[in-house]
């Protein structure tokens, strides 16, 4: 049903933190390992191991760069994967039901069975958010992981996104946005979690933290001259000092 | 964007059927036997039939095309397919009967012409409706695909058919269509993704630090995104296509029609004028896609 629910129970999602992201890719990898081995079908790729390499992937990282009026660039890693969002595009143009919002957790999902593979949900999307799978010929997208966070079988630990569960810098968060004191959206209060591209009227759920300002080193004073003449010293100071002078 | 050559025909061939469907179910002349009225019908139809065939070609699952009817309430696409099947059963059925007892029922007629008018708009809506592609994202793209609609299919209608002022009306309603989109690229020019409000600044929020550029992509090789939405092999010719449209979609069929109407030329030579309309609307049609800005690339390094 590609209607759009009015509300959903729950808004799960992810807080991506720019300030501590390293761009390690380890986010994207984890992924890649966990949704190629479970789920549907696998994350394929083509020409793995030559030289035209190319596969479906449900998170990538870019890497930019930021220059402030006045001030040095400064380097910004930026995975980006599915915001899930509440008014999203790609399940409302889907033609077969196959793109479609769960109510309950407001998580966009995509029934492999069902997709045709047209890619237009692809075209309706501003983040580039899904890929079309080069084998199976379906579409692909992040799941949050739903075959994790709802596991019985997973320790208590790992029941959060491969991606979160993985990121070396705690950069990835992952929780309920419909409630006020979960971290997720304590973070967002805290930090001023951001919307991407909010002009396209998505309204993404999950929100990016950007990164703190920078401590910025001011020029330092020239140090004023010391008018006071510095202690005679004597000794072995004293002799090295008017052998220096005698030097030159 | 990437011009799957699939759809690039499916639009162009299904546009001329379903605008020659639209004009014999309104009542465009035709006289002559069963005969000629199947070789009108099975052109009209087969041209929207074939480009339907074409479309599916650019699926990764055609088996499952019949899928692409359910979700009508909020799908362009779906609604197209239902548009598309409906319009072509209701056609079949108007032309069975006027081959069998050489009666056009009006009704059936008006109804028919009614769905291959419905059937353009929703393949113009596809594209119209996404603000991803703010080239796109505008009423003048229902309008040109409409015209060229009308316009290809009056120059084949008028071929086969008997319509006094043929040539004049072909003439109107070619240059009509081409007016718009004439409009339409003036519009398109304006409305690049640099014009639209998204930027790398709004697409990583990264703007209220600063000016925004892309350092390094996510991956080495191409990908999905890269490949369909961040095309731009296909700009390289564009100034070349876009003559090539003006001169055989718009000048040569304008010319054909002068042509046939001042010397009285029989009306079949108007299949010249479409046939070269054809050709002209393959090249405007691969500069649509082409020539498309889709917001992913402002995370690849493009404005």
């Amino acid at each position: 049903m590609t209607r759009l629910p009015a509300t959903t129970e729950k808004r799960l999602g992810l807080v991506i933190d720019l300030d501590t992201c390293v761009g390690c890719h380890a986010c994207a990898v984890s992924c890649k390992e966990w949704n190629t081995s479970a789920g549907a079908s696998p994350l394929s790729d083509v020409d793995a191991y030559g030289a035209d390499v190319s596969g479906a992937w449900l998170n990538r990282i870019h890497t930019f760069e930021v220059t402030p009026e006045g001030a040095p660039a400064q380097i910004v890693h930026f995975p980006k994967s599915c915001l899930h969002c509440d008014d999203a595009p790609c399940v409302t143009v889907c033609p077969t039901g196959a793109s479609y919002k769960r109510p309950e957790d407001g998580i966009v999902l995509v029934d492999e069975d069902l997709c045709i593979g047209c890619g237009l949900c692809a075209w309706a999307c501003p983040y580039g958010a899904r890929e079309m799978d080069p084998v199976e010929n379906v579409m692909k997208k992040c799941t949050l992981c739903v075959d994790r966070i709802y596991s019985e079988t997973l320790a208590e630990e790992d029941r959060i996104p491969a991606c979160v569960r993985t990121c070396p810098s705690s950069a990835r968060h992952f929780g309920d946005f419909n409630d006020p004191d979960s971290n997720v959206s304590q973070l967002v209060a805290d930090r001023g979690g951001i919307d991407l591209m909010p002009e396209m009227g998505t309204r993404p759920v999950n929100k990016y933290l950007p990164p703190r300002p920078k401590t910025r080193s001011q020029p330092a004073p020239a140090p004023a001259l010391d008018p006071t003449p510095a202690p005679k010293a004597d000794g072995f100071l004293g002799w090295l000092d008017a052998a220096l002078d005698r030097l030159g | 964007m990437h011009p799957a050559v699939s759809v690039i025909f499916f639009t162009v061939m299904s546009g001329a059927g379903f605008g020659m469907i639209f004009l014999l179910g309104l009542g465009f002349p035709v006289d002559g036997g069963a005969g000629k009225v199947f070789l009108v019908s099975l052109t009209g139809g087969g041209l929207a039939v074939a480009g339907l065939l074409a479309s599916t070609f650019h699926l990764g699952h055609p088996e499952r095309a019949w899928r692409a009817l359910s979700q009508w309430r909020t799908s362009w696409l779906s609604r197209e397919g239902i548009a598309a099947i409906m319009t072509l059963m209701l056609f079949g059925l108007y032309a069975l009967i006027w081959m069998t007892s050489g009666t056009r029922s009006s009704l059936l007629g008006w109804t028919a012409a009614l769905g291959a008018a419905a059937t353009v708009f929703t393949t113009s809506m596809i594209y119209a409706q996404l603000k991803t592609v703010p080239q796109w994202n505008s009423p003048l793209t229902p309008a040109v695909y409409s015209g060229f609609a009308l316009g290809s299919g009056w120059l084949l209608a008028s071929a086969f058919g008997n319509h006094g002022y043929a040539e004049v009306w072909g003439m109107v309603l070619v240059a009509l269509a081409w007016s718009a989109k004439w409009l339409w690229w003036v519009r398109a020019g304006r409305a690049r993704l640099a014009d639209s409000g998204s930027s790398p600044e709004t697409a990583t929020g990264l703007g209220l630090i600063g000016k925004v550029r892309l350092l390094e992509r996510p991956h080495t090789g191409e990908n999905y995104l890269t490949r369909e939405m961040v095309h731009r092999i296909g700009r390289k010719h564009a100034r070349t296509l876009r003559m090539l449209a003006l001169l055989l979609g718009a000048l040569v069929p304008l010319v054909i029609l002068a042509l046939i109407a001042l010397s009285g030329a029989p009306a079949l030579f108007i299949l010249a004028a479409a046939l070269s309309m054809s050709v002209g609307l393959l090249a405007e049609r691969w500069l649509f896609f082409a020539e498309a800005e889709h917001a992913v690339s402002l995370y690849y390094g493009h404005r």
